[in-house]
């Protein structure tokens, strides 16, 4: 797993923001292994680091199928920009619980938890649940958020879990020619 | 900096201050309206699942904002915790004009004739302060019938044989029923039960110069895109303002009530939208700022006269603050029942509100309002658990196959669930906050186990393959249906107002909202509180005609 695929998640709201994003997805195409300061993320609050270990995490929560998951769906995205705007105030509870995460893991079963198998990750995850409540509720309920809430927060790309439970996005309603008493087709 | 002196100063244009405004306004008295929010209109319904009035996980849509109105919560279990206004916990009701009735799922009850007898109904309970109202359902009835006719109501309840009696029928036919009310409905037939169709303060068609519903997903926590909910900021308040009596202030935040020597209230200081420090001098202080901040503005409101507040002699302000008690059942069904029509609640039954073996009460049962993605993520059994594969594939194959039948609790006030001012707290003008601590009485939980197992038994019925049952916890409850905290009764060693909602240790002070309610009944309150306002409006401008408050 590469940098490249929390790439999609990316912001690119403004110019300046996708520029930047932009050249540091080519200066982190090496790898995250080689590391990479928080100056060249490409995230606003997270580091590549954390969002590669956070992307994981949330893609346990919701893993892709048939449909997509929550990393297709741009949740480290909704969760980045919670957490300069209305999240700030979890910006430390962020930090100091990725980095348990990858201590967990790396104690438990050797590697970073984003270097886990699949397998390997939702044992980690478990773990991660009885040691750090607190942390794995509020990243679960951001998760799901992110995942099922409007686009325009930054989760849930192209209506992708709206699509998935058949609500249409943008129902066209007309006021008064619509005869509500015979069933409506889904 | 003191402004010119008005007749009556309303403090909060909810569900009883902007009737309020209008009933002294067209009796020819100045008033002056305080909101403490903004006037939101069609155009802000924004249909933001994320950020609304029902959902707030990134802010309260229609206020107040957490920037500047923190409340402390003393937990069941004694912790004490400082919340901002989105959190959960803080019992938040809308701050705007309109107040909850701007953004609220809009069901009008008409509480029933046991609802204001419950202690003679059904005796003492240890450890609550169940009592009787001072005034009857009967009292009532004319002011229930004018919140129907002027702020407008559809439904049709003829088929509920447990109402009150009422002269008018309802303004406005029902909304044709949407797919979870043709299953509900012939399925509590069956049962035997007496299905009808919710009353709404929502137009079904057009009613007072505004459009019927067009059935959107949108609605409650929700201003309506259209504008057919029908609220205090699109009926009363408008008419308040035409008559040229009434001045309203937006974003101005009360301080205190002011007293003089003689213990009369004077007027309300207050910060205006610049956080100037005013004074508006008043005959009359109308306080209607919903339960919470009601009792907050009283205790806070310190003299000589009044060393723990306003209406505190007897250490009543603040009590018994109840809400209601929603338990919930959840039904899958093997046909769809999500049709997409709004509002989503249609049916209810009031064949368990009261006569329920062993209890004290009940509370009436409906389907729930229609459901967004997000809300449906926690209606999930306790076998799939909280994530993973087998989360995802539940809410793929349920959200449009699933059905909730709840309702609202009839709760026992509790004298120790209460609003304190906080010794420490304040908020960003410098006013001590709200300080929230209690817990439900037992016999609510009791209560709410049984009617449950009734919304179960239904969803079964109406044919759901699979049922499981939420009961809330023992927490405080208060939320948007807050009520209790200035309780009315003639005594005034048990009460803070008297049957006019007048305050009994300050002439010309008035509380005017759910605070003055004795017992929350089993229904959503708001038509409630409307017919209060009109009720307690009325005999206040007969006062008035008698001069017994100019100074």
């Amino acid at each position: 797993m590469s940098v490249n695929q929390i790439s999609r998640g990316a912001p690119g709201r403004r110019g300046v923001r996708r520029r930047k994003f932009l050249g540091a997805s080519v200066a982190t195409a090496a790898g995250v292994a080689a590391g990479c300061g928080s100056s060249r993320s490409p995230w606003r609050f997270l580091t590549a680091r954390e969002a590669f270990t956070l992307e994981a995490i949330c893609q346990q929560f919701i893993p892709a199928d048939q449909d997509g998951g929550a990393r297709e769906a741009g949740v480290v995205n909704f969760i980045d920009r919670q957490l300069v705007s209305h999240y700030r105030r979890f910006q430390d509870a962020y930090r100091s619980g990725i980095a348990r995460v990858d201590e967990i893991s790396s104690a438990r079963f050797g590697k970073p938890f984003g270097e886990l198998t699949q397998e390997g990750q939702a044992a980690a995850l478990a773990e991660v649940e009885k040691q750090e409540r607190a942390f794995f509720d509020m990243v679960l309920a951001h998760t799901m958020q992110g995942f099922y809430g409007d686009p325009r927060h930054g989760g849930n790309r192209d209506w992708v879990s709206w699509r998935m439970l058949g609500v249409p996005p943008l129902p066209v309603r007309g006021r008064r020619h619509y005869d509500f008493t015979k069933p409506q087709s889904a | 900096m003191a402004l010119p002196k008005v007749n009556a100063v309303i403090i909060g244009s909810g569900a009883g201050g902007g009737i309020v405004a209008k009933e002294l306004a067209q009796a020819g008295l100045s008033v002056v309206l305080l909101e403490r929010g903004k006037w939101y209109s069609a155009a802000d319904c924004r249909k933001d699942d994320l950020r609304n009035q029902r959902t707030t996980v990134l802010g309260n849509g229609f206020g107040p904002d957490d920037a500047r109105n923190p409340r402390v919560l003393v937990d069941e279990n004694g912790r004490e915790r400082i919340l901002l206004a989105s959190e959960p916990g803080y019992n938040n009701n809308a701050a705007c004009v309109g107040g909850g009735t701007q953004s609220y799922g809009a069901q009008a009850w008409r509480y029933m004739e046991k609802d204001f007898r419950m202690r003679s109904t059904y005796g003492a309970v240890a450890g609550s302060t169940l009592e009787d109202w001072p005034i009857s359902y009967q009292d009532l009835e004319p002011y229930y019938e004018k919140a129907e006719w002027e702020i407008g109501v559809s439904g049709d309840d003829t088929a509920n044989i447990y109402k009150a009696p009422r002269r008018k029928p309802l303004p406005m036919p029902p909304l044709p029923p949407n797919r979870e009310q043709q299953l509900l409905q012939p399925a509590a037939k069956r049962l035997g039960y007496h299905p009808f169709d919710i009353p709404m303060l929502r137009n079904s068609v057009p009613y007072n110069g505004r459009p019927g519903c067009m059935r959107c997903r949108w609605c409650v926590g929700f201003v309506c895109e259209v504008d057919a909910k029908c609220g205090t900021q699109n009926t009363v308040i408008p008419t308040a303002l035409s008559t040229g009596n009434c001045e309203l202030r937006t974003e101005c935040m009360a301080k205190e009530i002011l007293t003089d020597a003689r213990g009369r209230a004077t007027g309300v200081a207050y910060f205006d939208a610049g956080d100037r420090l005013r004074e508006q001098p008043a005959d009359i202080v109308v306080v209607s700022c919903a339960a919470i901040e009601s009792a907050r503005l009283l205790l806070n409101s310190r003299s000589k006269l009044f060393p723990n507040g306003i209406g505190n002699r007897y250490d009543w302000v603040g009590r018994n603050l109840q809400g209601h008690t929603y338990p919930r059942a959840v039904g899958l069904f093997d046909v769809e029942t999500y049709d997409d029509v709004g509002p989503g609640a249609g049916v209810a039954i009031c064949d368990f509100n009261h006569g329920n073996p062993g209890l004290a009460g009940g509370g009436m049962l409906a389907n729930e309002f229609i459901r967004l993605p997000y809300q449906f993520v926690n209606y999930v059994p306790p076998r799939i658990g909280r994530w993973g594969k087998a989360h995802k594939d539940f809410m793929r194959k349920w959200y449009r196959r699933s059905m909730a039948v709840m309702g609202p609790v009839q709760e026992m006030p509790v004298f120790d669930s209460r609003i304190q001012v906080d010794p420490k707290v304040k908020d960003y003008w410098g006013i001590p906050v709200a300080r929230m601590s209690g817990r439900k009485h037992p016999h609510t939980l009791e209560i709410a186990a049984f009617t449950v197992k009734k919304a179960e038994a239904w969803l079964k019925e109406a044919g759901a393959i699979e049922t499981w049952t939420v009961v809330p916890g023992p927490g405080l409850s208060g939320g948007q249906h807050q009520a209790g905290t200035c309780r009315m009764g003639n005594d005034p060693k048990t009460s803070v107002v008297n049957k006019y909602c007048r305050v009994h240790d300050a002439d010309n002070v008035f509380v005017i909202d759910g605070s003055v309610h004795v017992t929350n009944g089993g229904f959503n309150p708001v038509l409630t509180i409307m017919a209060i306002a009109y009720y307690a409006s009325d005999h206040l401008v007969k006062e008035w005609k008698g001069t017994r408050f100019r100074s």
